[in-house]
């Protein structure tokens, strides 16, 4: 095994979204050094390597930034930050410009402006939209991309960060890096749960199945206060190619049937976990299965949609071509997801203020990673990693970079000889993997129980995570690429634990599906307009209920 | 889901395994390029559109429903030509213009 260190002023982890726009966003303010690691390669790493066909987070004309606010205040029921909501949503029109400078494709009118679909979309060509980020970055003359190479843990003492730690998992090489500052935008968690294709297409899931949580993961360790846990979320999905199904209910109109042709969307109403639990329902009743209804949309409408599905899930689009029918002859069925853990869309992450700055000293958070903002989507992130690249700048002005301990450098370098050491495991990382989805599939509240989860269960499925926890300190890699597989299920336990700790702590049921708590299965306003938040002290989650910052208030850490 | 890619064509250059988000694709000891982890593809098409010899091909697995046509994307300028071979041996193909934004 080689060793590498490497210092840097600013560590960025994860080159997607929002960690390519902090980059541009420092490289532009300051002449500080900048490295990114990203364990793929970042030209189509993250969320967006298939593309995206729409920005779903634009202030339109006549609308505010509050007004964005508003919107996903309500469709979390309450549970958001308010002022990070507002600092994100201020910032969406401008990181939209800049992509449209970088060369993203949006449709206009003959104004010139941009035509927008509903009160916060825009209409876009994003089947390249991570390259075009990707080759921006690549032009900054003080930023470096280290690809293929995974961050596995941060450098934190007394509360301070001081670096990462990591491995070249195409060159064999065991990374050291120091740094002043670190971003960390490495997303969500995926494949925590049993997913809806177990088999063959298990990775034909809706967010990256390379997003493992890391991010999440390393904060719980190193003792950094996160929110919202609970507050899963639940994509409905074309069913088996787990395509997205706004372009058919938004773009075309399409309805939301049951097997009757009834349209029940509106009997459970529209947030997204209601649309989900509407589908879950209408199936326990026997109405199943769902849809999305297509047929009698135009010729025109078919043409578009099969071009609009290959510039982001094209699996749809084949799916089409190979049934020998198009969507206008036969309307599309609908699932709901496992649950993932994804700050991007609900509330859950990193507790940080309006600076990105979580509660580790010189740690800021952006992205899907980052907590209590949700609704981000693609222009949201960007307007993350352009706060949280500001912050870094302004925390490295005030702040000496310092050395990182030996002692954590040796204690991370025996732990990789470990995992590559003699085989003496008799589990595999995938035998584990699989169990974990298992538990959290049977007794957290996965597909097999429609969501729902009781105390009980929850209890058993931490159990089970703990003695796997247990058994992954034994697993043998091969090779690098199997030791990133190690990490990552290590990863996804620690999370698992974070998220079982957090429903069992929210004593009601505020969002169907997400949360489902048959012990307690109505909204409890009086008690529970809180953040549930947590840290890990001396190996327990502790659990901490906060008040809730909304009306104007800003929230900033005091410890 | 997954992909298939034709040794014979393959040259070797290694842009799908740079690409793929999952760092699945390997080049061999022939330099060509196999997927080491068939199972763990996304479906994101990335290699297929980096592939100078178009000898990356994508398909639905039996368990989502695949019957077995193949995908792949050849570019033309700010054309990307989608051509699905399908399973009976019929060919459809879709250009999009990179240039030209989604209507919906």
């Amino acid at each position: 095994m080689k060793t590498e260190r490497i210092r840097t002023d600013i560590l960025i982890i994860g080159g997607g979204t929002a960690g390519c726009y902090a980059a541009m966003t420092i490289a532009e303010h300051s002449d500080a050094m900048v490295l990114i690691c990203e364990k793929a390669h970042i030209k189509r790493s993250g969320c967006l390597a298939a593309g995206v066909n729409a920005l779903n987070a634009y202030i339109t004309e006549g609308r505010t930034p509050q007004d964005y606010v508003d919107y996903a205040k309500k469709d979390a029921d309450g549970i958001v930050r308010e002022d990070l909501l507002l600092t994100m949503s201020e910032r969406l029109n401008s990181v939209t410009e800049k992509l449209e400078q970088l060369g993203l494709v949006i449709l206009k009118d003959e104004n010139g402006k941009y035509v927008t679909r509903g009160n916060r979309n825009l209409k876009i060509n994003g089947e390249n939209i991570k390259p075009i980020l990707a080759a921006a970055v690549e032009k900054l003359p003080n930023v470096t991309v280290l690809n293929h190479v995974n961050i596995t843990d941060f450098a934190v003492s007394e509360n301070r960060i001081k670096g990462a730690f990591g491995i070249g998992i195409e060159n064999d090489t065991f990374y050291i890096i120091e740094a002043n500052a670190v971003i960390v935008a490495t997303g969500g968690a995926a494949g925590l749960y049993k997913p809806n294709n177990p088999g063959f297409s298990r990775h034909k899931m809706w967010y990256p199945p390379f997003n493992t949580g890391a991010g999440y993961a390393m904060g719980i360790r190193a003792g950094a206060e996160m929110t919202t846990f609970e507050m899963r979320f639940i994509a409905l999905r074309c069913k088996d190619t787990i395509a997205p199904t706004g372009t058919l209910a938004q773009g075309v109109g399409a309805k939301q049937i049951n097997s009757l042709g009834e349209v029940y969307e509106t009997k459970y109403g529209l947030t997204t976990s209601e649309r989900v639990y509407g589908t879950v329902n209408e199936n326990l009743e026997g109405r199943g299965p769902c849809y999305l209804r297509t047929e009698s949309i135009t010729e025109e409408q078919n043409e578009s949609l099969m071009k609009a599905y290959l510039n982001m899930a094209p699996s749809q689009t084949l799916k089409w071509i190979e049934s020998g029918k198009k969507p206008s002859e036969q309307n599309v069925e609908i699932e709901g997801t496992e649950p993932y853990i994804i700050g991007g869309h609900t509330a859950s992450g990193y507790w940080v203020d309006t600076n990105r700055a979580t509660t580790i000293k010189g740690l800021f958070a952006g992205g899907d990673v980052a907590g209590g903002c949700p609704q981000k989507y693609v222009t949201g992130a960007l307007a993350e990693g352009e706060i949280a690249g500001f912050s870094a700048v302004e925390f490295i002005k005030q702040n000496n970079s310092e050395e990182i301990d030996e002692e954590a450098v040796r204690s991370h370098a025996e732990e990789i000889e470990r995992f590559l050491g003699e085989d003496k495991s008799q589990f595999t990382t995938e035998q584990l993997e699989e169990a974990m989805q298992t538990v959290m599939d049977s007794y957290a509240g996965g597909i097999r129980t429609n969501y729902r989860f009781n105390e009980k269960q929850l209890d058993i499925a931490d159990e089970k995570i703990v003695q796997l926890e247990k058994l992954s300190e034994n697993l043998h890699a091969d090779d690098f690429q199997e030791l990133m597989y190690i990490y990552e299920l290590r990863e996804r336990l620690t999370v698992c634990r974070s998220v079982i700790a957090h429903l069992k702590a929210r004593h009601e049921t505020r969002w169907h599906s997400f949360a489902e708590n048959l012990d307690y299965p109505e909204k409890d306003d009086v008690n529970w307009r809180k953040y549930v938040n947590s840290r890990l002290e001396n190996g327990e989650i502790k659990i901490i209920l906060r008040d809730l910052t909304e009306g104007g208030q800003t929230y900033e850490h005091f410890n | 889901m997954s992909i298939l890619i034709d040794r014979t064509k393959c040259v070797g250059c290694g842009k799908c395994h740079d690409v793929c988000p999952g760092t699945l694709i390997k080049i061999d000891a022939d330099k060509k390029a196999y997927i080491k982890y068939p199972k763990d593809c996304w479906g994101c098409t990335s290699c297929i559109k980096e592939c100078p010899v178009y000898a990356i091909k994508f398909y639905l697995g039996a368990d989502m429903g695949g019957r077995g046509s193949l995908v792949h994307t050849e570019k033309d300028g700010d054309i990307i030509r989608w051509i699905t071979e399908r399973f009976d041996g019929e060919t459809v193909e879709i250009k999009i213009n990179q240039k030209e934004s989604n209507k919906y």
